[in-house]
């Protein structure tokens, strides 16, 4: 009896002194919290270093060239030539024909797959998109200049040359279909059933219900979709670079049956294929200028989607 | 006492609600919705088919000799194997780098700190990064680890492209790892507290198994937009050029501070050829990277069900 009871008390102790001590287990406790701590705060000094490797180049570039080479006839930055609106006309231009393309199939395919589709069929169709998500753009621009090019493009217009704006924005609204329709899809969603319902229950069919109460309600959502979208196009690279050629530089175009720069291509046209970016004395300096460029576009189209995301998220 | 079939009751009140009506408009606009997801998957049909009938040459005729063949401008000997052992060396980068550092960043703002003012400037901060275009994270490369650190990684290597890729996707592994952790349920936890547990010891005994499928989903996604990106590898200075030797085997560790190309790499080369017999190549090159990629989007698809499935 006596032996059992001082088992016991020494049990208790050890559990005690496990319990309370500032030891092992404790300190060990510390150590994780604080790796743990230094990961994500490890997202802030990215961030930081991006905008740190961006500005200071980008800064040498701006306080050295000359204005008035930032408009002049093409952007041949070989040769000295900057001029930025023929790169962000290129961009707008590859966005725009990506949004043409994407919207309505990525919008159409949302919808029926929110309202429409039956369990099953949505079961199947929708890992489907996720796939086409999935594709590597390399992908997309090689389809874009071996099928989109001869089989769309050069109908549309026969005497346009095999690399076109064009191509290149039919291949980046493909890559941004699946974006859009994901996010009108969650948008659409999170609308209740209850305004369906109530709608409904006033007579009102499918299509009125669809159309007049839950695009309405989820409208936030589908404007920050095609946001993010267009953010998404203007960042593509490797279709433009593949697909829509000059890459050695571009003349000022407006007219997408032509071969043409975005930013993104022009980025990759600079440091592709030579051994180092060189050229004129301010050459190397010009890419990290359009990146910063780039960068803030996209940027402030982002930060703008997430209102609209959070607007949505707030209501329902 | 005749029975009414209540099927003929409820078609009959319908069609006298719609004033006799056939709905026109409710049928052609569900018509053009399906035909704008059947056109979108169609497209995804063309591609593939495309790809596949252009590299079938070349994948039937010689697969093994494509695979660990070399580059070379002779196209009937030309090979990926170089290509492949870049994108193998990305993916390990992106294995060890991304995934430890992303999950452990996910624990950290959903376990220790949600709602804490650091967890919400942490939070934006990622999905601002997450929309940053992948060309931008290739001046990073550039300029950090090819530049600044260039005599740790050896400038222009497949190390200094590893480590980009591996912050590229950064941000996707922390999103989709903090959604899988936000989904075990709070009494998970409170039971291991409850018994004595310390945080560490719920997280690691209790919460990360739970959330281990959600977690696993999310870096093979990340995984496989590695393999894909090709933006980046350009910047930071994949090269289909100047490739010394380059004959050594996979897991050759002395490659990893010498030149480098990668899958997307020697595909943007060689679509850039005029040549057929480079169609057809690249087609196959193609092939191989989609057969890759895919198999890894499938698996975290297929995962990522099964996982909802037991939730319900």
């Amino acid at each position: 009896m006596i032996h059992q009871a001082s088992r016991e008390a020494t049990a208790t102790d050890r559990l005690r002194a496990e319990l309370c001590s500032t030891g092992g287990r404790h300190r060990r406790e510390q150590v994780i919290r604080n790796l743990l701590r230094a990961c994500a705060g490890l997202s802030i000094l990215i961030s930081f270093l991006i905008v740190l490797s961006l500005s200071r180049e980008a800064w040498t570039f701006v306080s050295q060239v000359e204005w008035a080479r930032l408009v002049d006839d093409g952007w041949f930055p070989r040769r000295g030539i900057y001029d930025v609106r023929t790169l962000l006309a290129g961009s707008v231009i590859v966005a725009g024909i990506a949004m043409v393309v994407a919207a309505p199939l990525g919008l159409g395919a949302a919808i029926f797959l929110a309202e429409y589709a039956p369990p099953r069929l949505r079961r199947t169709l929708k890992p489907l998109l996720e796939v086409l998500a999935g594709i590597p753009s390399v992908v997309l621009g090689f389809f874009a200049l071996t099928w989109i090019s001869p089989e769309i493009v050069q109908r549309l217009r026969p005497d346009s040359p095999q690399f076109t704006l064009m191509a290149a924005g039919i291949g980046v609204g493909i890559l941004t279909i699946p974006l859009i329709a994901s996010i009108a899809e969650d948008a659409m969603r999170a609308v209740p059933a209850v305004l369906r319902e109530a709608s409904y229950g006033l007579g009102a069919r499918k299509i009125t219900t669809t159309v007049r109460v839950v695009i309405p309600a989820a409208v936030s959502g589908l404007v920050a979709a095609f946001i993010v979208a267009i953010s998404r196009a203007i960042g593509e690279t490797m279709v433009v670079f593949i697909a829509a050629g000059a890459t050695g530089g571009s003349l000022f175009t407006m007219d997408p049956f032509e071969s043409g720069q975005t930013m993104t291509a022009a980025m990759a046209a600079q440091a592709a294929g030579t051994d180092a970016v060189r050229g004129a004395a301010l050459t190397f300096q010009s890419l990290f200028f359009v990146g910063l460029l780039l960068f803030l576009i996209t940027l402030s189209l982002n930060v703008v989607a997430d209102r609209f995301v959070r607007r949505v998220r707030q209501r329902y | 006492m005749a029975l009414v079939n209540p099927a003929t009751t409820r078609e009959a009140v319908a069609r006298q609600l719609r004033g006799g009506r056939a709905d026109i408009a409710g049928l052609a606009f569900r018509a053009l919705l399906l035909v704008a997801l059947l056109v979108t998957v169609g497209i995804l049909g063309i591609l593939i088919l495309d790809v596949w009938t252009g590299g079938w040459s070349v994948l039937s005729e010689r697969l093994g000799s494509f695979l660990t063949g070399t580059l070379s401008s002779r196209s009937e000997r030309a090979g990926v194997f170089q290509g492949i052992r870049g994108s193998f060396w990305i993916a390990m980068f992106t294995i060890v780098l991304a995934f430890p550092l992303g999950i452990g960043a996910a624990i950290y703002l959903e376990e220790y700190a949600p709602n804490t003012r650091f967890a919400r400037v942490v939070d934006v901060n990622i999905r601002n990064l997450a929309g940053v275009p992948s060309v931008v994270y290739g001046i990073l490369g550039l300029t950090i680890f090819v530049k600044v650190l260039g005599s740790f990684t050896g400038g222009r290597t497949v190390m200094a492209a590893g480590i980009t890729l591996a912050i590229l996707v950064l941000p996707i592994v922390i999103i989709t790892s903090a959604e899988a952790i936000r989904s075990v349920p709070s009494g998970l936890r409170e039971a291991g507290f409850g018994v004595g547990a310390t945080r560490w010891e719920v997280i690691r005994h209790h919460v990360l198994p739970y959330a281990a499928p959600g977690i696993l989903t999310g870096t093979v996604l990340s995984l496989a937009r590695a393999l894909g990106e090709a933006a980046p590898l350009i910047l930071v200075g994949a090269t289909t050029d100047f490739l010394g030797g380059g004959r050594g085997s996979l897991l050759d560790f002395g490659q990893l501070t010498e030149r480098f190309t990668a899958l997307p790499i020697i595909i943007t080369t060689w679509a850039g050829r005029p040549q057929t017999e480079f169609r057809s190549l690249t087609a196959a090159a193609i092939v191989v990277l989609l057969v890759v990629v895919l198999l890894f989007n499938a698996v975290a698809i297929l995962l990522r069900n099964r996982y909802e499935k037991r939730r319900r």
